[in-house]
């Protein structure tokens, strides 16, 4: 009598959970993504500069580095009906002071954004994530130098760090290497994995006290198989939102480089670099800096919402 | 808490030696001198020999950062390569412009964030608390030579109300002082609303509530006194961006400050200059950290220092 009731209840259970349709947690934070006007709208303006990124050298009306010198500073289409008499139909988004098309090395600076945002950021959570997971995990001589490490990186403003790594390294062949671009990775790498390797250790620390990574280790299973199996998954969330956050943040660190005159090297076109080149003529015509001005904003800005999108979705507790 | 204080004040020591262990070596890895620069008209050998004996750089690297160390000790920072000048007395020189414009943009900030971060928390979900979330999103994404540049487009290119190159009277000093504050400003808007969020849902918020005080009393003596806390906290972060941001405004706006002087310096290879600037940053905003930690601890006594 008493296991029948006991299988009936069994049963019962299990209807019930076939019934439900099962919905991870990853399930429910897209689900709460896609639900973010602000989210989707900035992967829109993402997948459409991937894009341009692309497919640039197809678009593109003309070479990124190909001067017309009769044709320079020309003004974008549509200052014609305001009375500017300095348009040419073949420029849409006008010249620059050597006559390049801006509409085109806008669109190849599309590249160098994305090429920055993405990159760099894979380094930094290769290696901030497996030193923060070995320093958390196992301790000893990893924890304490990279702590040391920290102090004296946090000592020092990011910015402030990058901009000197890139000003003394500029001349030496990891300088020129890729037009200045792998310098600007390695600086970036350099400065940035500190801080997931922290965040990751603090988690880390948080959780290998708790009864399943207890249960882990008693039933046999080695370290590695604890870190990657058992402890990963579990401090993914935080940091894939500390890794959205840091695409924008490298994107905003080369702008400031190239319009430093530190970054990537002319002619290759970078936002950054077309704003320092343009404000040379900036009395004559604003246009060759406003627009990679507004290009920066825009994309900044989609990224953002997207890492607040990611943020809110992933816990919706970490919400500032 | 004096030991505390004691030891954190003890560390700078360590730290400050790295960070100019780490300067040095990365300023002489660089290839060439910055006597080289010009490639068809070199300077003749010896009088190379003798460029680089008076400033030093011709002996051994180890023997130069010992005595670096040794002079930085004395309060000496070297010539500057490019100015020929004792590097103290042209960082003495920009050192009081930087300061006035991080003072200045520090109390913009202040004075616009937190009122905007409690009116955003008190009426949270409301189009205004949304307005001020949206104003500090952008103040925090989008880069300050961006913001500068619509600004000096606008205000000073097309309707000419404010002068965008210089220093000197209040017109100059308005563009630089609100761009500079304005990243700091978005992120302090932030810091504010969510500590007063967290604070009006406090029992000891409910208590005031409860025991009949009026609204403005519970606002301000209660929940604003305790929100408050967490916002000091950020004045160390917000010293570095001061700072990083200051060379871009100054550069921008030819501000004689010593952010703008950093950024020629590095344009230049003025090596002593580099080195003895970013020393400097580093101190301050060490001094920065450390004064926020205590002040935090003394503020709040449920945080114990250790």
């Amino acid at each position: 009598m008493a296991t029948t009731a006991v299988s009936t209840r069994r049963q019962a259970a299990q209807h019930d959970l076939a019934a439900r349709k099962q919905r991870s947690l990853w399930r429910d934070a897209v689900w709460r993504l896609f639900r973010n006007r602000a989210a989707i709208a900035g992967l829109a303006v993402i997948v459409f500069a991937a894009f341009v990124a692309i497919f640039a050298p197809i678009i593109a009306p003309y070479s990124p580095i190909q001067q017309n010198t009769p044709k320079q500073l020309m003004e974008p289409i549509w200052t014609r009906w305001f009375g500017s008499q300095f348009t040419d139909s073949g420029y849409l988004l006008g010249s620059d002071e050597l006559g390049r098309d801006i509409l085109t090395r806008l669109m190849y600076g599309t590249r160098v954004s994305l090429i920055v945002g993405f990159v760099p950021v894979a380094v930094i959570f290769v290696v901030g994530a497996s030193i923060g997971m070995v320093s958390g995990y196992v301790g000893g001589w990893v924890d304490n130098l990279l702590m040391r490490f920290t102090d004296i990186i946090y000592a020092f403003p990011d910015l402030l760090f990058v901009i000197i790594i890139v000003a003394t390294l500029r001349g030496t062949e990891l300088g020129t290497a890729m037009d200045g671009l792998l310098l600007i990775f390695v600086a970036l790498a350099i400065v940035n994995w500190v801080g997931l390797a922290r965040l990751i250790r603090g988690q880390v620390l948080s959780l290998k006290h708790r009864e399943f990574i207890e249960a882990a280790r008693a039933i046999g299973a080695t370290p590695v198989r604890i870190m990657i199996r058992h402890l990963f998954p579990n401090v993914l969330a935080p940091v894939i939102v500390s890794l959205a956050f840091a695409i924008p943040g490298a994107m905003l660190t080369e702008a400031t480089l190239s319009f430093l005159g530190i970054g990537v090297r002319p002619p290759t076109p970078t936002w950054g670099a077309m704003i320092n080149e343009g404000f040379i003529v900036f009395q004559a015509t604003p246009w060759p800096v406003l627009l990679p001005a507004f290009c920066i904003s825009i994309i900044l800005l989609a990224f953002t919402f997207v890492g607040d999108g990611l943020r809110d979705a992933l816990d919706p507790r970490m919400k500032i | 808490m004096l030991r505390y204080v004691i030891r954190r004040l003890l560390l700078i020591i360590p730290t400050m030696f790295f960070v100019a262990l780490i300067t040095f070596s990365l300023a002489h890895l660089a290839p060439g001198s910055p006597f080289d620069r010009n490639e068809n008209r070199p300077l003749p050998q010896e009088q190379l020999d003798k460029i680089n004996r008076y400033y030093g750089i011709d002996q051994p690297i180890p023997v130069q950062f010992v005595d670096y160390i040794g002079n930085l000790l004395r309060g000496d920072l070297g010539l500057s390569f490019t100015r020929g000048r004792p590097v103290v007395d042209l960082i003495g020189q920009g050192i009081g412009t930087t300061a006035q414009l991080g003072v200045q943009a520090l109390i913009v900030a202040l004075a616009f964030s937190i009122p905007l971060g409690i009116v955003s928390a008190l009426k949270q979900n409301t189009p205004l608390d949304y307005l001020s979330l949206l104003i500090a999103t952008i103040g925090t994404t989008i880069p300050s030579f961006v913001t500068a540049i619509f600004l000096i487009y606008v205000l000073g290119a097309s309707l000419h109300l404010l002068p965008f190159v210089g220093w000197g009277t209040w017109q100059h000093m308005v563009m630089p002082t609100f761009v500079l504050a304005l990243a700091p400003g978005a992120f302090l808007t932030r810091i504010t609303r969510a500590s007063m969020l967290e604070a009006i849902r406090q029992d000891y918020v409910r208590t005031a509530r409860a025991k009949g005080l009026r609204e403005q009393s519970v606002i301000v003596g209660h929940a604003l006194k305790n929100a408050l806390i967490p916002v000091a906290t950020i004045i160390g972060p917000a010293t570095a961006g001061l700072i990083t941001g200051s060379f871009i405004i100054e550069s921008l706006f030819n501000v004689p400050g010593i952010g703008r002087l950093y950024v020629i310096s590095i344009n230049q290879r003025d090596y002593p200059m580099i080195m003895s600037t970013t020393l400097l940053y580093a101190f301050v905003i060490m001094i920065a950290n450390i004064t926020v930690d205590i002040v935090y601890g003394a503020l709040d006594p449920r945080i114990k220092v250790s």
